[in-house]
């Protein structure tokens, strides 16, 4: 059956990799639903966690594929309930809107998310938490006009530790 | 550790060559390459540069060579369609494990992404066909990343590597010193032995009844032959090989029951369905090996020796994986696995081994009818060569003939374009494997179709002088293609018949001496008088037309379901 599945990558933090990586993908036809690439908790390793739909055993061949990469230090996938996990969201509005339509403001409130700019002509809405709560609020906002959206690629931590320290110390050995 | 002062990136690149022990390349000049040249021609007496006809020739040839010798094959080309000439070869290199350095020019660096003349963005198109790549643009990089390198090309599961490196970089100069690479932190090239795995395999081998070894190019490439064949006689399990394994121990072995495959042995195959335990070695279940998944071997427990943690389960599920290196994991399972009879068991080999003869190779190797056979030429081949020459076939009917009747009493004699399945491959390839290993008797087995795609290395044949005896098996078709069209086209050959030229006057014209042969009597002096040269040679044999190879598991159809005509 395919489902979500959170791929953490620790690699070197080297350019191309992320070409390297993403060819995985697209050779088995398997299409990212989100990609994000940053620092991690080393310094000078970057992590990558991507999100697919998948089912388990392809998944798996996915990640030794990943991790037979010269610059991967390790991949692991997690499935939904081993993760924490959020993903941001950017909401742009009109200023008149906030001004005018006093439900709004009443929307902010209820979805807990924050204004983080506002000027005479816009305003932007950053709202961070799942999938459906920043879609819950784009529905909400929509009927008002929303001049841009955008969503951030998932990030999460895994409920587990991860250990890539202690292995980097091995591999350093 | 080699110290220089103040040299050029090109002086530098050619350092690392020569600390790395390399003292041949194959390689074509062009614009952003040229430093590097001129550099080489300063170095000739050191490092030798075969100039090929075509940069996909410098990659077979390269890997040539690195097949034949152990060695890591390098090539150079220059940017852009040098640079993506290469990447056949390369593909090549990366699916059958051929260590391989590739070293591409670039534009200079302040032109990168500019559309400049013979630029092409050869990190992005050689990324999904490299095991590593790297783009140099600044000199100081060159020593530590040309030993990492060559440190990926050959260790653990072998592959091609490339380095691209701009124009720029060649020309800076800047104090050199080399120090070998012994490890990079984030690759780990030789999975750490499990004891507890080797424990478990050996007690389902133990426990087998109708055991069945098959091996794979993991033999040779982890070195471990030796270690191979005493596991092999010691557990007195019949052994069968892939298209890449052969070699590694000899055909006339006693335990060597033969090849498992689309074109393998009728045993073997039919006894992967009927195994209790299926023991794979450094292969890694090509659908050419398997056929149809869900029907092969499913009766049989899995134990799979391996390197490459991701062939494990990828294909076929190992009821017990052992990883790491074949030469030190078979020497712990020959500890833990005793001898026994299996005389049942061997006897269904000797059974369809007789079904075989009869049916099949009787025919191909003592043919009746008036047109040569494909067979008989290699029957030819392996008794003027005693079965120590290395036989380099190319692609199609000729290479599934030239692996199943070839004979090998040496490793590493089996040269061919395995997974990619490249045709062009052997004739370049076939001038790399005489030069990694000058005193042995080097054969190219090649197709019509194939000869015509790298052809003209016969002009680096010719200005090496390298020995090497190239046989073409000439049908007029694209055989394997025309065979399959016969079998499962209804015969509508499409486009696959082909009007050649006169091959023995092309070759005539490199001035390499040529012989044509069309009828059987003329055959065996004409492989004498071939192997009793001591310079290059072409031999081309008409062979009958439309002569099919069999056996043959349809694709789609199980192991079991191979067919004899």
């Amino acid at each position: 059956m395919e489902t979500n599945y959170t791929i953490s990558i620790y690699t070197e933090n080297s350019v191309g990799l992320l070409n390297r990586v993403s060819a995985i993908f697209q050779r088995r036809h398997i299409n990212i639903v989100s990609i994000t690439s940053s620092a991690s908790e080393i310094d000078d390793v970057s992590r990558f966690v991507i999100v697919v739909s998948m089912t388990e055993e392809a998944v798996k061949k996915v990640v030794g594929q990943i991790e037979k990469q010269v610059e991967v230090i390790k991949a692991f996938y997690h499935s939904d309930e081993e993760t924490i996990f959020q993903e941001s969201a950017l909401y742009k509005v009109a200023s008149k809107s906030l001004f005018e339509e006093r439900h709004i403001q009443n929307i902010i409130k209820k979805s807990h998310a924050n204004i983080v700019t506002v000027n005479t002509d816009f305003f932007v809405i950053e709202k961070t938490g799942f999938r459906h709560e920043t879609e819950q609020l784009y529905d909400d906002l929509a009927p008002y006009g929303l001049l841009q959206f955008v969503r951030s690629g998932r990030i999460s931590v895994t409920k587990s530790p991860m250990n890539i320290k202690a292995l980097l110390n091995k591999l350093n050995d | 550790m080699i110290k220089k002062e103040n040299i050029s990136g090109s002086e530098a690149l050619i350092h690392c060559l020569l600390a790395e022990g390399v003292d041949l390349i194959y390689g074509y000049p062009g614009g952003a390459i040229m430093p590097f040249y001129d550099e080489l021609y300063k170095f000739q007496d050191k490092l030798q540069h075969v100039l090929t006809r075509h940069e996909q020739g410098a990659t077979h040839a390269a890997q040539g060579f690195a097949r034949v010798s152990g060695k890591v094959g390098v090539c150079v080309a220059t940017s852009g369609p040098g640079a993506t000439n290469l990447v056949t070869g390369i593909a090549d290199a990366m699916i059958d494990s051929t260590p391989m350095v590739c070293i591409t020019g670039q534009v200079p660096s302040h032109l990168l992404g500019s559309d400049a003349f013979q630029e092409t963005d050869i990190i992005g198109i050689s990324t999904p066909v490299t095991k590593w790549n790297y783009q140099i643009t600044d000199v100081k990089e060159i020593p530590e990343i040309m030993a990492k390198a060559f440190y990926i090309a050959r260790s653990g599961r072998p592959g091609p590597v490339l380095i691209d490196i701009t124009k720029d970089a060649q020309f800076a100069t800047a104090d050199f010193e080399y120090k070998a690479c012994a490890s990079v932190r984030s690759y780990n090239p030789i999975p750490v032995v499990n004891p507890s795995e080797v424990d478990a395999a050996a007690a389902i081998i133990s426990n087998a009844k109708k055991p069945l070894i098959v091996w794979g190019q993991g033999v040779i490439l982890g070195k471990a032959e030796e270690e191979f064949k005493t596991f092999v006689e010691s557990s007195n399990i019949p052994a069968a090989w892939t298209i890449l394994g052969v070699s590694a121990l000899p055909t006339s072995h006693p335990l060597n029951v033969g090849m498992v495959g689309m074109h393998g042995n009728y045993g073997p195959n039919v006894l992967t369905n009927e195994c209790d335990v299926l023991i794979a070695i450094g292969m890694r279940f090509d659908d050419r090996v398997t056929g149809r998944l869900d029907s092969y071997a499913k009766q049989a427990k899995v134990v799979h020796l391996e390197i490459d943690p991701a062939e494990v389960n990828k294909n076929v599920a190992a009821d017990v994986a052992v990883l790491g290196d074949v030469k030190q994991t078979l020497p712990m399972l020959t500890q833990r696995v005793a001898s026994k009879p299996y005389t049942e068991w061997f006897k269904k080999f000797k059974a369809y081994d007789k079904i075989e003869f009869d049916k099949v190779i009787n025919n191909d190797l003592n043919p009746t009818k008036e047109g040569l056979s494909m067979a008989e030429v290699l029957k030819e081949i392996n008794r003027a060569s005693n079965s120590d020459a290395v036989v380099v076939s190319d692609v199609g009917q000729h290479q599934m003939i030239a692996c199943r009747y070839a004979t090998f009493n040496h490793s590493k004699s089996n040269i061919t374009s395995g997974g990619l399945g490249t045709m062009g491959f052997a004739l370049p390839a076939a001038l790399g494997a005489k030069m990694g290993a000058p005193d042995r008797e080097v054969v190219a087995i090649i197709g019509d179709g194939g000869f015509q795609m790298t052809i003209q290395e016969l002009g680096t044949i010719f200005q090496t002088q390298a020995a090497v005896k190239v046989v073409v098996l000439n049908n007029d078709f694209l055989g394997m293609v025309r065979q399959w069209q016969q079998l499962f086209f209804d015969k509508r050959y499409a486009s696959t018949e082909m009007v050649n030229p006169d091959f023995v006057k092309i070759a005539e014209g490199y001035f390499i001496d040529a012989k044509r042969v069309t009828k059987r009597e003329e055959l065996g002096k004409a492989v004498d008088e071939m192997m009793a040269s001591d310079k290059p040679y072409f031999l081309e044999v008409c062979v009958e037309k439309e002569d099919n190879v069999f056996p043959m598991i349809p694709s789609g159809a199980s192991v079991s379901e191979i067919r004899l005509s």
